[in-house]
């Protein structure tokens, strides 16, 4: 029998077909975050319904916390209630808390892989679009709704209708500080936001293959700026290393096991997908969002589109990104001045993450005027981080060094930009007013987004090494 | 879940591709775990911001103040999982969605609420916005979801296609956990053969501990 992957890891999982035809997938683990489960708790209490595998669920504290250092549950007043509801909610219900000042807090997408929680070949929810970040270690991650998380935490398993098949092949080597990040927004800008709807993607090719694991999440972590329903890179040698010995992987015999089984997860060399795109990823450059949707990217030596010269049907939303990112047609945007720069979120604060950036950052200084933040992804990588010397690299070049959590990637936590400001952002979406009313956000890689916050201007990171910054 | 079978409202045209759930129901008008959905909907394109409404969006007319159906193009509700962007909807007596396309975790989020997602060809879709735009909020329209039908002014019926399942569980306002719970042995079954074949998968310890 052929098949691609993802067709083995839903047959593997599918529990039975309910009575409307939806098929029972079941979900090895759960990770829960503060902003929607305690409403998801209260669904479930009014309906007097138990949570099935407490032990298969996991709650995070990420999106309302404060990043401010010393911070509590009222540091950001409005998280307050949030992390309350979401601290007693799980208790009442049996699920470990990771809770605002555990030694693993974190976000959901980097801190349930760092601990070992996701495994190859298993299926993971979380209430969140962004859960396809752990695909990155060949795992099979549905993001969803908050009565859908209610379903999950009463049933241990979503009720889904198939989705369809996509490969996308990223051929090639990546140049000198080109990174996932701008790989896969160089595929979102080719594939359009609605690119990917429907379907489940498989990252495949050479340049996924000498992607290390915190690229390849970055990686599927931006599916979902497609549309797409989930995306995974297949596992191999360096997942299974990467995994070996976290505190919540198999151990002993049962690693044996689970290693045997994971290396027969691969698709069958003519499985069938319903789209394949080829991405060759050599002559890519670093890639930035000039717009105010995540398709709207340039290679950073561009020129942001004339509404003039594109497609009569994306003329109106070209006109419309251009006039609220303060962008006159042709222009180039390197060398435009910015105001701030964020470092962090699920997209692209993993201790790799934030070394390339500090490695940009090393023996220099953060230009006038410019407020620059980095926020690492867990507490975990905060502690590495610091171990290794980057909280000194940063702090002494003027950038904020907060504590773990979502911070500006949707302002939850109150950490957010002031009307008109220009972003540089690290994060996953450019939408018109996320981080903040009227800002103007640009995403882009860690490497670029620290070139920039020490050039006060949007720049070329490649330049910075070659001695021209 | 409230079942739906049909609705009669005022169809408000919202004209344009991927209108994303940072626009629906933005993430800084949820600062409380019960905010007030029915000012949040659109809450960034409804006022100024000194806080006065802007007449010129659509749902400021006053026309359009009681809306029943939305009418929009592709890839609706594009971006985040958040629910408050359906529980929005529905605060505002919108029961009734036609889109070109829809993003899949929102299409799921409003057939969990009772909120009817419509997808229309590409003709039956320009027909039937320009005969919104052309009505504009003078007379409603009504969705029957038995017959799959839109009837309104300006034209003859409309017909959609919601696949029978779906349609089944909204008609029934079927409770999805019950219906899933049906299965429950199954699943205890799949878990026990798990548990034996791989382990690892039903059992999330922490090993330090």
């Amino acid at each position: 029998m052929t098949g691609t992957l993802f067709d083995k890891i839903w047959d593997a999982h599918l529990v039975a077909q309910r009575a409307d035809g939806r098929d029972l997938v079941y979900i090895d683990r759960h990770v829960l975050h503060e902003l929607h489960a305690p409403h998801a708790f209260e669904q479930l209490e009014k309906q007097r319904r138990p949570v099935r595998r407490p032990d298969l669920t996991f709650s995070m504290q990420d999106h309302t916390v404060a990043t401010r250092p010393g911070r509590d549950d009222s540091t950001n007043p409005s998280g307050a209630a949030f992390i309350k509801a979401m601290r007693e909610g799980s208790r009442r219900n049996d699920i470990r808390v990771f809770d605002i000042d555990d030694p693993e807090q974190g976000i959901s997408h980097v801190v349930a892989p760092e601990l070992g929680m996701v495994l190859p070949g298993a299926t993971h929810a979380v209430p969140d679009s962004h859960a396809s970040t752990v695909g990155g270690l060949g795992a099979l991650a549905f993001g969803c709704g908050t009565t859908e998380l209610a379903h999950i935490l009463a049933t241990q398993v979503m009720a889904l209708r198939r989705p369809k098949r996509m490969l996308i092949r990223l051929e090639g080597r990546l140049g000198p500080q080109v990174t996932a990040k701008d790989v896969a927004l160089r595929i979102i800008a080719e594939l359009g936001v609605a690119g990917a709807r429907g379907h489940v993607v498989e990252y495949a090719g050479a340049a996924v293959r000498t992607m290390p694991i915190e690229s390849r999440m970055t990686l599927c972590n931006l599916n979902i700026e497609m549309g797409g329903r989930s995306g995974f890179v297949a596992p191999d040698d360096s997942t299974f290393s990467w995994i070996a010995g976290r505190p919540f992987a198999p151990q002993g015999v049962f690693w044996e096991r689970a290693l045997a089984h994971w290396r027969t997860l691969k698709s069958d060399d003519d499985a069938a997908f319903d789209r394949e795109h080829v991405l060759d990823c050599s002559s890519l450059e670093p890639q930035i969002t000039w717009g105010t949707d995540p398709s709207q990217v340039l290679g950073i030596s561009g020129r942001v589109p004339d509404p003039s010269a594109v497609d009569p049907s994306r003329r109106a939303a070209t006109e419309s990104a251009l006039a609220y990112m303060g962008l006159a047609p042709g222009m180039a945007l390197a060398g435009l001045p910015v105001d701030r720069v964020f470092i962090g979120s699920c997209t692209n604060s993993r201790l790799p993450d934030l070394l390339a950036a500090a490695e940009v950052v090393r023996g220099r200084r953060v230009a006038e005027g410019v407020v620059a933040m980095v926020v690492p992804g867990s507490t975990s990588v905060k502690r590495a981080a610091e171990a290794a010397g980057l909280d000194r690299v940063f702090r002494d070049a003027g950038f904020f060094w907060g504590e773990s959590g979502c911070s500006m990637c949707a302002g939850g936590n109150g950490d957010r930009g002031e009307p008109g400001e220009r972003c540089v952002s690290t994060t996953n979406r450019n939408f018109e007013h996320r981080q903040g009313p009227k800002v103007r956000t640009h995403l882009v890689s860690p490497a670029t987004a620290a070139a920039t916050a020490l050039a006060g201007r949007i720049a070329d990171v490649r330049q910075v090494f070659a001695g021209q910054a | 879940m409230q079942p739906f079978t049909r609705h009669t409202g005022i169809a408000v045209p919202l004209i344009g591709d991927d209108i994303n759930t940072d626009q629906i129901a933005p993430v800084q008008a949820m600062r409380q775990l019960k905010p007030d959905y029915r000012t949040l909907l659109f809450m960034r394109a409804r006022r100024h911001d000194d806080g006065s409404e802007n007449p010129d969006f659509v749902l400021n007319k006053p026309q359009f103040r009681q809306p029943g159906i939305l009418v929009t193009g592709h890839n609706f509700g594009a971006g985040s999982s958040r629910e408050a962007a359906v529980w929005g909807m529905l605060a505002n007596d919108i029961r009734v969605i036609v889109a070109r396309s829809f993003a899949d975790i929102y299409r799921e989020n409003c057939l969990q609420n009772g909120l009817l997602p419509i997808v229309l060809a590409a003709g039956a879709a320009d027909a039937f916005e320009q005969r919104v735009v052309a009505v504009n909020g003078a007379s409603p329209f009504t969705v029957d979801l038995e017959s799959q039908r839109i009837t309104g002014p300006g034209g003859p019926d409309i017909a959609f296609d919601l696949p029978a399942a779906d349609r089944m569980r909204l008609l029934e306002g079927l409770d999805d956990i019950g219906l899933t719970l049906k299965h429950a042995d199954e699943i205890a079954g799949w878990e026990r053969r798990i548990a034996a074949d791989q382990p690892w998968l039903q059992s999330a310890a922490d090993h330090r501990t």
